[in-house]
């Protein structure tokens, strides 16, 4: 039982940012509200990979002498592109809520969909 | 043991941090937060031996993204975030279910750090032992970015460069801002 | 910010610092963490920074958005262009080995290549996003 905590509890705790990051976006109205709920969601998925090639008493996977035990560069990289990806659709979307503000005149869900009901 | 310290403290950082950005409606106070928020974890990366990716979020997450965000709500002038007309239970319930399945996921995962867990068995010995002979470049994160998934790259970067040209239609360009003033008489 | 002068005058020093370390993390990247994703963002929050402090009308007389259009495409024709090289030279999509007579050097030159279109692209496309957010014509 501690060994599956101690083991398991830097998972469980990613797994909680991320549902604090769904939750947020599901629940709220407010666009750019969603937006940083969404960027929360999408740093925990990089915490989680990141865990996932961790190794105890590991280095970081630069090769040098004295060392035999790296931590695994494959997430590294496919995370550190993610990240720059990821900013970038960040600011599409923010682009995005940019022009419904100046459509609509609110970034408050509920309140688009009223208008476009009312047309 | 330190690495255990510091690893739970950032956890827990993380996890208020996290918490307050749901609870406060201060879109300015949000956004702040979310730039500590990735601070925070840049920290953590350095603790689980990514240095590259730390750097990266550092400056993407608590710099570039805070800044753009600064810019959307100076450009929409909504400070306040109103409070949703329907019940929270309905959302809560989807997300606790799911958090609860993610969790039950993680009971097959081999413990943290663990050095004999499949994902360092497969591709990662390889990385380690021959990228210094086949590329010469002893930062494994480089070798396998640039020259083993090179392919992979190009197309990460088509993406980015795909992202800049829909921001600069949605937002930067002369012409849309010309047909919107027609738009609006 | 325009007349805070301990902001300026930082300001001043701390740009080539910055600009300075993001050269330093993009022709480094081979020995040290680094590369073009992380020397483009730090880059461009060196200009970033700049223009927050400046101001937009000093930071266009610096760059102007049609060379950061320029600059962005290019970087990606680097990257591309590495590949149909390699190719035309008889060796597979972006197989470096062929770009010199030691396999090593080879990987080598198509690796400090390819970052730096890497890099050129990210810096110049994070500087296009930043100046649509700070379009004058968006703030009526």
């Amino acid at each position: 039982m501690i060994d599956t905590i101690i083991g398991h509890y830097n998972y469980w705790v990613v797994i909680l940012l991320m549902m604090a990051g769904f939750y947020t976006v599901i629940n709220r109205g407010n666009l750019i509200k969603k937006i940083a709920g969404l960027n929360i969601f999408q740093t925990s998925v990089f915490l989680l990979y990141i865990s996932i090639g961790y190794v105890n008493e590991g280095t970081t996977p630069i090769i040098a002498e004295g060392f035999t035990r790296y931590a695994n560069p494959l997430p590294h990289v496919l995370i550190l592109t993610a990240i720059v990806v990821g900013v970038s659709t960040t600011a599409l979307g923010l682009a995005l809520v940019v022009r419904i503000k100046r459509a609509y005149g609110t970034i408050e869900e509920d309140e688009i969909h009223d208008k476009d009901m009312s047309l | 043991m330190l690495d255990t310290f510091i690893d739970i403290t950032l956890l827990a950082f993380l996890t208020i941090t996290a918490i307050a950005i749901i609870k406060v409606r201060d879109l300015f106070v949000v956004i702040m937060l979310f730039s500590i928020f990735s601070l925070h974890s840049a920290g953590l990366f350095v603790v689980m031996d990514a240095a590259d990716v730390a750097f990266t979020e550092a400056a993407v997450g608590a710099g570039i993204s805070t800044v753009l965000m600064l810019a959307t709500l100076a450009l929409t002038k909504d400070h306040d975030e109103k409070r949703p007309a329907h019940k929270a239970r309905l959302p809560l319930l989807v997300v606790l279910i799911t958090g609860a399945a993610l969790v039950y996921g993680t009971y097959d995962i081999p413990s943290f750090g663990d050095p004999d867990a499949p994902a360092q068995a497969h591709v990662k010995p390889y990385y380690i032992e021959q990228s210094m002979r086949e590329t010469g470049v002893p930062n494994t994160v480089t070798a396998v970015l640039a020259s083993y998934r090179g392919y992979d790259t190009l197309g990460e970067v088509t993406v980015i460069f795909t992202a800049g040209i829909g921001v600069m239609l949605l937002i930067g360009g002369r012409l849309t801002r010309k047909r919107d003033k027609e738009d609006d008489r | 910010m325009k007349h805070n002068l301990v902001l300026r005058f930082i300001t001043k020093y701390l740009f080539p610092v910055i600009a300075l370390f993001a050269l330093y993390v993009q022709f480094h990247g081979d020995y040290g963490p680094g590369g073009g994703f992380q020397a483009g963002v730090i880059l461009s929050v060196a200009f970033i920074l700049y223009a927050m402090v400046f101001g937009m009308e000093s930071m266009e007389k610096v760059l102007p958005l049609g060379l950061l259009r320029t600059l962005a495409s290019t970087g990606v024709l680097i990257y591309a262009a590495t590949g149909v090289t390699t190719l035309l030279m008889g060796g597979n999509f972006l197989d470096y080995d062929i770009l010199s007579q030691l396999p090593i050097q080879g990987q080598h030159i198509g690796i400090m290549i390819i970052e730096l279109g890497v890099g050129i692209t990210v810096s110049a496309v994070m500087l296009i996003i930043f100046y649509a957010f700070t379009d004058r014509r968006n703030y009526d």
